[in-house]
C-alpha cells in the first residue's frame, strides 16, 4: 500500500512539475476545454437544436468522431503484439505510448457519445444492473461494454508494468501476458462491434453492408499507427525516451499495408455502388458525385480519396517510406484523409437520402465544431499526463525505495 | 415495492455495489441538484417545492413496463399534479392497458386520399406536438400518375389539392410486427405491446437516436428543443405511453393515438380524413372494416423486403 501511494504521488507530482513549455501546452488544452464546456453548456440548456443535427440527419459530427476514435483506440494495440509476443525489446517502449493513445481515444470516443445524447442525466439507465441494459440485442448495448472493457485493459496493463518496475522488479509473464492476449483479440472486436452498429441496420443501405467492419478495421490500422509514429517522432524530439529507427519501421510497414487495403476497399466500394446503380446507391452517389444539386460531401470525399491514395503509393516506395519527412508527410495525410472518410464519408451519407428520398444536407455548428475541441483537448491532456508520468519509470529514473 | 433506487439502496450491500451506486447517486445528484436545492429551501413556495420533489422522484423512477401497479399509478399521478403545479390546468393521464385478443393494425386507401392534411393536423393537436419546431408524424407524398418513386413525389406541396395527374399516398409508424427501432434500443425504452402498438417511454428514453437511425420509414421524431404546445391548445385527455408532453431529448413516434384506441375510439388521423382513405381496426376480429378490407382488396406495404412486416397496409379501390 506504501508503494501504491508512493507510486500515486509520484504520478501526480510528476503530472503538475514541467518546464514553461510544458505548462503552456497544459494552458491551452485547459482553455480549449473549457470552450467545449462552454459550447456544451449551451447545448444543454437549448437542446440538440442548436447543433446542425435534424430527425433526417440524426446523428452527426459527434458519432463521425466516435466511430473515428474507436478505431484509433482499437489500433492502438497493433504495437502490443509484436511487443510481448514476439519479444521485441525496442517495441516494447512503443507499447506504453501505444496503450496511452488508446485510454486518450477510448475516453474521447466515450465522450462523443455522451455529448451527442439528448439526456445525459439519464445515462444511468444503461448502467447494468441499476439500469436496463438491452443485452444482447442491442449493438449500442455491446459497444458500451466492450468500450468499458477496453479502457479497463489499456489502463490495467501499463498499470501492472509501470508499477512492478516502479518497485524495481521484474514484470512476471505470466500475469499479464494472458491480458495481453486478450486486449489485442478485445481491439478487433471493439472496432467490429462498433462496424455492426452501423451494419446491422438494414433501413440504411449504405451502412449495410458487410464491407463495412473488415473497412472499419482497415482503415483503423492505417490511422492509428499513422498516429502513433506521429506520436512517437514528437516524443523522441521533446523528451529523453529513446525510440529505435526499427520501430518506426515497422510500425511504417504496417501504415503501408493497411493503406493499400484501404485503397483497395475503396475501389471495390466505388465499383459496386457505381456500375449498375440502384435505389440503395443513392447514398453513394450523393457522397461521390452529389444528388439532385446537393454535393456538400463531394470536395471531401475527393480530397481524401486523393490524400489516401497518394499516401499508399508513396509509402510503397521503400525508398521514400525511409525517408523520414516523407513518412511524416504521408502518415499525416493518412490520418487526416481516414478522419474524413469515416466521419462526414461514412456516418452522414447513411442518413442521406433520408429513407423517403429526400435530400436533407447537414453542417456541423460552432456548437458541435467547439464541443468536439474539448473533447480533442481533453484526449491530449490525458494522453499527455499519462506519457509524461509512464515515461522516466519507463526510463528506469524513478524507483520505489522505501518499505515494502 | 418501491421504485428504482430506493429499492438498490434499501438493500445490504458489499462495498463494491455501494461504490457504484454512490458513484450515480453523484451523478445523479449533480444533475438534480437544482431540484433538491429547491426542496429543501425554506423560502421557495410550497407548490415549488413540491414541484421539485416530484421532478426527484420522477428523475429515479423505474422502466415504465417493469413497474408495479402501485408505482404506475404513482407515476401517472405524479404527471398530473407536476402539471397543475406548473402550468395551472388539469390534465388526465391515463395507463390504460391492452385490451385482450386485440392486435391493432391500420389500412389506407391510395384511391381516396386526395392530399387535405386534415389527418396532419389532427394528429398535431391529438398528439400534443412540438409547435414551435412544426413536428409531425404523417407525411402526406404527392405522386405524378404513372410514377411511384418516393423519391420524386413531394411531401411539401403547397397548393389546391387534389392536383391534376396526382395521386397522394400517407405514412407514418407502421408498428412493425418486427420492429428494428425495438431491437436497436440500448435501454429498452421503447418497445411493442401486446396489442401491437410500438411505444417510447418518455421518461427512460436517453435520446441516443439508435431507434431513428434503424427506422427504414422515418417514423420517429427527435425533441431536438424543449417541446411547447399552448396551455389553450393542450390535449389534456392523455396516456403515459401516448400524447403526455414529452421532454427535451427524447424520441416520440405515432402510438396509433393509444389515448383514443385503448378506449375504443379511432386514432384523430381516421377520424379526421375527409374523403374515408383511412380504416383502423382490431386485426383479431373477424368482424372488423380492416379484416374486410384484407380480405378483400388487393393490398401491400412498404419496404417488405426488409422484413419488418409492417401493420399497415395501402389498397386501391
Amino acid at each position: 500500500m506504501t508503494a501504491l501511494r508512493s507510486f500515486l504521488r509520484y504520478g501526480i507530482g510528476e503530472a503538475t512539475r514541467g518546464g514553461p513549455a510544458y505548462h503552456l501546452w497544459m494552458a491551452l488544452l485547459t482553455l480549449l476545454m473549457c470552450v467545449g464546456l462552454f459550447a456544451y453548456c449551451v447545448q444543454l440548456d437549448q437542446g440538440l437544436a442548436v447543433t446542425g443535427m435534424r430527425d433526417q440527419v440524426s446523428w452527426g459530427f459527434y458519432i463521425s468522431n466516435f466511430a473515428f476514435l474507436v478505431g484509433i483506440a482499437a489500433a492502438a494495440v497493433i504495437l502490443v503484439m509484436p511487443a510481448y509476443v514476439l519479444e521485441e525489446m525496442d517495441f516494447k517502449r512503443a507499447v506504453l505510448i501505444g496503450e496511452a493513445v488508446a485510454v486518450a481515444a477510448v475516453l474521447m470516443a466515450i465522450a462523443f457519445v455522451v455529448v451527442d445524447v439528448g439526456g445525459p442525466a439519464r445515462l444511468w439507465h444503461v448502467l447494468p444492473g441499476l439500469g436496463r441494459m438491452n443485452f444482447p440485442r442491442s449493438m449500442l448495448a455491446w459497444d458500451i461494454l466492450v468500450l468499458n472493457g477496453y479502457l479497463v485493459l489499456n489502463l490495467g496493463i501499463p498499470f501492472y508494468l509501470l508499477f512492478t518496475r516502479f518497485r524495481g522488479h521484474t514484470p512476471d509473464r505470466r500475469r499479464y501476458v494472458p491480458f495481453v492476449f486478450l486486449s489485442i483479440l478485445w481491439a478487433v472486436s471493439l472496432h467490429l462491434v462498433t462496424a455492426f452498429l452501423f451494419a446491422g441496420l438494414p433501413a440504411r443501405p449504405y451502412w449495410h453492408s458487410a464491407l463495412l467492419g473488415p473497412r472499419f478495421l482497415a482503415t483503423a490500422f492505417t490511422a492509428g499507427p499513422a498516429l502513433i509514429i506521429l506520436i512517437l517522432v514528437a516524443i523522441r524530439r521533446h523528451t529523453e525516451m529513446p525510440v529505435a529507427d526499427r520501430t518506426i519501421e515497422k510500425l511504417a510497414m504496417i501504415v503501408t499495408v493497411a493503406a493499400q487495403v484501404c485503397c483497395v476497399m475503396s475501389i471495390s466500394e466505388i465499383f459496386t455502388e457505381t456500375y449498375r446503380s440502384t435505389h440503395h446507391s443513392h447514398s453513394a452517389r450523393y457522397l461521390f458525385f452529389g444528388l439532385d444539386g446537393h454535393n456538400r460531401l463531394v470536395p471531401w470525399i475527393w480530397s481524401s480519396l486523393a490524400l489516401q491514395f497518394a499516401a499508399a503509393g508513396v509509402l510503397s516506395v521503400h525508398r521514400w517510406r525511409q525517408r523520414l519527412p516523407v513518412l511524416l508527410a504521408a502518415c499525416s495525410a493518412l490520418v487526416v484523409a481516414i478522419e474524413i472518410e469515416k466521419g462526414m464519408g461514412t456516418i452522414i451519407p447513411g442518413f442521406v437520402p433520408e429513407p423517403w428520398g429526400k435530400v436533407v444536407e447537414y453542417a456541423p455548428t460552432w456548437v458541435e465544431f467547439a464541443v468536439g475541441l474539448g473533447i480533442f483537448a481533453m484526449g491530449a491532456f490525458v494522453f499527455t499526463v499519462l506519457a509524461k508520468v509512464a515515461i522516466p519509470v519507463e526510463l528506469g529514473k524513478v524507483r520505489y525505495t522505501g518499505p515494502v | 415495492m418501491k421504485n428504482g433506487l430506493v429499492q438498490i439502496l434499501s438493500q445490504p450491500m458489499d462495498r463494491r455495489t455501494a461504490i457504484t451506486v454512490a458513484g450515480c447517486a453523484v451523478a445523479g445528484a449533480a444533475t438534480a441538484a437544482a431540484s433538491v436545492a429547491n426542496a429543501i429551501n425554506p423560502f421557495a413556495s410550497p407548490e415549488s417545492r413540491e414541484a421539485s420533489r416530484l421532478e426527484w422522484q420522477r428523475y429515479f423512477q423505474e422502466n415504465y413496463r417493469l413497474m408495479s401497479e402501485e408505482e404506475k399509478t404513482e407515476a401517472l399521478l405524479r404527471l398530473e399534479r407536476l402539471h397543475q403545479l406548473k402550468h395551472g390546468g388539469r390534465i388526465s393521464v391515463s395507463g390504460a392497458e391492452p385490451i385482450e385478443k386485440v392486435l391493432f393494425g391500420y389500412a389506407f386507401n391510395v384511391s381516396k386520399c386526395r392530399g387535405y392534411l386534415e389527418c396532419v393536423s389532427a394528429c398535431i393537436r391529438e398528439n400534443n406536438q412540438d409547435r414551435a419546431s412544426g413536428m409531425a408524424y404523417i407525411r402526406i407524398h404527392e405522386h405524378r400518375n404513372g410514377e411511384f418513386d418516393f423519391s420524386k413525389a413531394s411531401d411539401t406541396f403547397d397548393h389546391p389539392v387534389p392536383a391534376e395527374g396526382h395521386f397522394y399516398l400517407g405514412t407514418q409508424c407502421f408498428h412493425c410486427q418486427n420492429p428494428p427501432c425495438v431491437d436497436v434500443c440500448p435501454v429498452k425504452a421503447t418497445w411493442m405491446e401486446p396489442d401491437g402498438i410500438v411505444v417510447v417511454d418518455y421518461d427512460w428514453c436517453i435520446g441516443c437516436r439508435y431507434c431513428m437511425a434503424a427506422c427504414p420509414y422515418d417514423a420517429r421524431r427527435f425533441n431536438w428543443q424543449a417541446p411547447e404546445v399552448p396551455e389553450a391548445d393542450l390535449n389534456p385527455n392523455q396516456h403515459y405511453l401516448g400524447n403526455r408532453m414529452r421532454q427535451k431529448g427524447v424520441v416520440e413516434k405515432c402510438t396509433f393515438c393509444i389515448q383514443r384506441s385503448r378506449d375504443g375510439r379511432n386514432p384523430a388521423c381516421v377520424e379526421a380524413c375527409p374523403t374515408g382513405a383511412r380504416i383502423f381496426g382490431n386485426l383479431l376480429d373477424p368482424q372488423s372494416e380492416i379484416r374486410w378490407v384484407l380480405a378483400n382488396k388487393k393490398v401491400f406495404r412498404l419496404k417488405e423486403d426488409l422484413g419488418t412486416d409492417p401493420k399497415f397496409w395501402y389498397f386501391m379501390d
